[in-house]
């Protein structure tokens, strides 16, 4: 008799849904845990209280891929172990430590399913830590799961579809938005016409929604080179540089984001191999087209794998649900695979333009003076990294964090992280892949120290 | 082969030992090569609990222990920074009544040496450090004790021994030594040769096959110091703490994180690498929210283990080889190195010059397992030892 499959599944967005749902459809009982309350992911995050908004205004064009996925989930309640509020803090070979409400327990799993998503990439710039300062998807957040706008006056910057999502989000709930500043050239956006025929609704949705920003007198500018936030207490303006001319907004809150990184810590601690991404100018964990990463038993699916949003996360979750089955001796409709994996291709070409479209500002890091704050937890600035690069002879991600403290703090380097890279490649003459990544440390994200362990941790 | 060196002194290892041997050296006008498998430091010289600590060690290495005491407070002068050094005091708990009389029992055998031990009762300890549990029975002050951060300290040495000449090469691992019949020859990472005088092993956990490559295997097994750090508290641990029958040792730096050890991690699959264990992670935050109790609703971010060398006796080996003319030992600190390193910088720089040192290193020697014909067990673990281990 075959032993028992127990998959284990980390994260409960569109990829650890759609995971869980194939497993279960085989007859099997995958636990699936996640940080949040309730399921969905940050893409389809749900409310914390009911309030009259509907599934259109909290998604809008998304709202039935959102409302078919949390049905997905309530469906699937008796046929998987489902941990909300639950965070995976390490994982050592086959064993995840997992702390809910106070207490944590080892779980032992046959099989590993990472949807672990993605969280903002952001650079610093002067005065990005004071209050009213918010990525896009905090802001999104902010939005969706509460209700609140991050202001009264809010100015949204940065590069990538979600600076237009975010900003049109707010705009159709109501708020003011004193400017759209866009740090990609308007010319970049002609990339878009050649992702017209591989996914013509996503680009027709993100010119709709910069046409009607622009139409309700919303400024949108491109080529902006951010200066500075301004304020004391409170955000109170930004100021930019655009063609060579400084230029200033007033605003009480700033939305800001340079599209997505992917969260990789478990991926590191369960000893994937990890490979250097051009497209995501970041590191990541490897894996085949199905999802499997190079470690028997692993597989990586959606945003926290690669950087391809919410539509290749449902994808590629269930890709990986099948590929574990395929591993595991299970039968698989061999022409299903084929559709999945054909139309996560088309996803991934259309990417790749995308990424074009909303190119990462490579002369940010340099423009930055040595007294911005980089990593906010440990307050070390550009310049301290520069420094270390100059003085020290520093051109490593781990030793800088050695000798500097960056990313030595609570966020563990997932906030400062790609920002430390990036200072550290332009201070050295490296590049991005050449500095390397941070290793990742247990537990991945604080734990109390009064924690009840029930059982041997891992 | 491309470059061949020739220098006075052939260091392998860049730990803390390497470093400062490297820098006493160089002060002496020697020429030295300085080499690492890695970068220098960041073994357990350079991710120990930073414990600058004398009380506690046996009599026999206090000596060279005052000496490295000496050293501590002039860092700033003598590598650049000042390490983060604090000299906070070390105070060693007594959890039961058995524990306490030992307490007086080492006070009393050290009593000679100038550690200038406090002792002191239940009352004593809950007035002047009412942020311990009080269920503690007493404790030993050794107020000229602290600690520093092994981080900073480690890479400042390096970095001081090259700004002061040394040769420095770091992802150069010593693939080959041999003594020919007037120096040493070496084989170092792709193309080093190097022909030196003199050569130091000061390679950690990594010096047993150094040393049976010479006719000297010695009892060095490996342990895995595991340590957790919490998120920047208010001030609330004024000195280093310890505890007697171990278990526990806990620091609070300048920044306000605490930083908590006392038990051991495990190997990965290539044992040069290891990582906490979960269980045992928790277990030292356990410890830590019971025994200090305003520091109960904190929260740890991030645990780390390192590599280091453990002797049978718990003793180090310091010294001069005794098959090989040339050759000195320094390695095998088990747990309790960083506080004497520097000291022991000085006195391998002593013993390269003069043949000899002024501090006593009799009870160091590589010799004193010689009879029991142990093999070097380098890569063998062995079960943690009881007594406390905090760097």
């Amino acid at each position: 008799m075959r032993k028992p499959l127990r998959p284990l599944i980390v994260g409960a967005g569109p990829a650890g849904i759609r995971a869980a749902e194939a497993l279960a459809d085989a007859g099997i009982r995958p636990i699936l845990v996640d940080e949040a309350s309730l399921g969905g992911g940050q893409i389809y995050r749900q409310r914390l209280v009911p309030d009259e908004r509907t599934p259109q205004d909290l998604y809008g064009s998304e709202a039935r891929k959102a409302t078919a996925l949390h049905a997905t989930l309530s469906r699937l309640a008796d046929r998987i172990d489902y941990l909300p509020q639950a965070l995976v803090w390490n994982i050592r070979r086959d064993v995840a430590d997992v702390a809910v409400g106070g207490r944590t327990r080892p779980i032992r799993f046959s099989h590993l399913i990472l949807a672990t998503g993605a969280t903002d990439r952001v650079l610093p710039l002067p005065g990005w830590t004071m209050p009213g300062v918010f990525t896009l998807g905090g802001a999104q957040i902010s939005l969706k799961s509460q209700g609140c706008s991050i202001g009264e006056r809010a100015v949204f910057l940065g590069s990538g579809p979600l600076l237009y999502l975010v900003a049109w989000q707010y705009m159709k709930a109501g708020a003011r938005i004193a400017a759209v500043l866009d740090t990609a050239p308007l010319a970049a956006k002609f990339h878009l016409l050649r992702g017209l025929p591989l996914q013509p609704g996503i680009v027709l949705r993100g010119f709709r929604y910069a046409a009607e920003l622009m139409a309700r007198g919303v400024q949108v500018r491109f080529g902006v080179e951010p200066v500075r936030i301004e304020g004391g207490s409170r955000v109170t303006g930004l100021v930019w540089r655009e063609r060579g001319r400084e230029r200033h907004v007033a605003c009480d809150a700033v939305g800001y984001g340079l599209a997505l990184r992917s969260e990789t810590q478990l991926a590191d601690l369960a000893g994937c191999r990890f490979v250097f991404d051009e497209r995501d100018r970041a590191w990541r964990p490897d894996h085949d087209k199905a999802g499997r990463s190079g470690t028997p038993g692993i597989y990586l699916a959606g945003d926290g794998a690669r950087i391809a949003g919410a539509d290749a996360a449902e994808l590629a979750g269930e890709r990986a649900a099948l590929a574990l089955l395929e591993d595991a001796g299970f039968p698989v409709d061999g022409a299903h695979v084929d559709r999945l994996e054909r139309r996560l291709a088309a996803i991934h070409r259309f990417r790749t333009i995308l990424e074009r479209a909303f190119p990462f500002p490579r002369d940010w890091a340099d423009r930055l003076a040595d007294n911005v704050v980089l990593c906010r937890c440990e307050e070390v600035s550009v310049g301290q990294v520069r420094a270390a690069a100059q003085d020290l002879g520093v051109t490593e991600l781990n030793r800088l964090k050695a000798l500097t403290r960056v990313g030595m703090g609570r966020c563990q380097g997932r906030m400062c992280g790609s920002a430390a890279a990036e200072i550290l490649a332009s201070a050295s003459g490296g590049s991005p892949e050449a500095v390397g990544r941070l290793r990742a440390q247990a537990p991945i994200k604080p734990l109390p120290l009064d924690i009840v362990s029930e059982g041997e941790a891992a | 082969m491309s470059p061949l060196l020739a220098k006075d002194v052939a260091i392998i290892g860049g730990g803390l030992v390497g470093s400062s041997a490297a820098l006493a050296l160089r002060r002496m006008g020697m020429s030295v090569v300085l080499l690492d498998k890695g970068f220098c430091g960041a073994q357990a010289s350079g991710v120990n609990y930073g414990g600058v600590r004398r009380q506690g060690r046996p009599p026999e290495q206090i000596p060279l222990s005052q000496r490295a005491h000496t050293i501590w407070p002039r860092l700033k002068e003598i590598i650049g920074i000042d390490g983060e050094f604090l000299r906070s005091g070390h105070l060693k708990l007594a959890r039961t009544e058995a524990d306490m009389a030992s307490l007086e029992a080492y006070a009393a055998r050290v009593a000679a040496l100038g550690l200038g031990l406090e002792l002191m009762g239940h009352n004593t300890l809950r007035e002047r450090f009412p942020w311990i549990a009080d269920d503690v029975v007493g404790a030993s002050l050794c107020p000229g004790d602290g600690h520093a951060n092994p981080r900073l300290v480690s890479a400042a040495f390096a970095h001081a021994a090259r700004k002061a000449g040394a040769q420095v090469l770091e992802h150069t691992p010593v693939t080959h030594v041999e003594k020919t019949a007037d120096h040493f020859r070496l084989l170092a990472g792709a193309e080093t040769e190097i022909k030196a005088r003199f050569v130091i092993n000061s390679a950690g956990a990594w010096a047993g096959t150094f040393a049976e490559r010479f006719g000297e295997p010695v009892p060095l097994s490996r342990i895995y110091p595991s340590m957790i750090v919490t998120e920047p508290l208010a001030p609330v641990m004024s000195v280093n703490i310890g505890a007697e029958g171990g278990g526990i040792y806990a620091r609070q730096v300048e920044r306000g994180n605490c930083i908590v050890g006392g038990v051991r991690g495990e190997p990965l699959d290539d044992p040069d690498f290891s990582r906490p264990t979960g269980s045992g992670a928790i277990a030292i935050m356990n410890r830590a929210a019971a025994l200090f109790p305003p520091l109960r609703n904190a929260c740890a971010i991030r645990f780390w283990s390192g590599t280091e060398g453990e002797m049978a006796d718990r003793n180090p080996v310091i010294g001069f080889s005794r098959t090989t003319p040339g050759l000195l030992h320094a390695f095998g600190f088990s747990g309790a190195g960083f506080q004497i390193a520097p000291g022991v910088g000085e006195v391998l720089a002593e013993l390269v010059r003069d043949g000899d040192s002024s501090t006593p290193l009799q009870a160091f020697s590589i010799d004193r397992f010689a009879r029991t014909n142990q093999g070097s067990g380098a890569g063998v673990v062995t079960e943690p030892p009881k007594r406390e281990t905090s760097a």
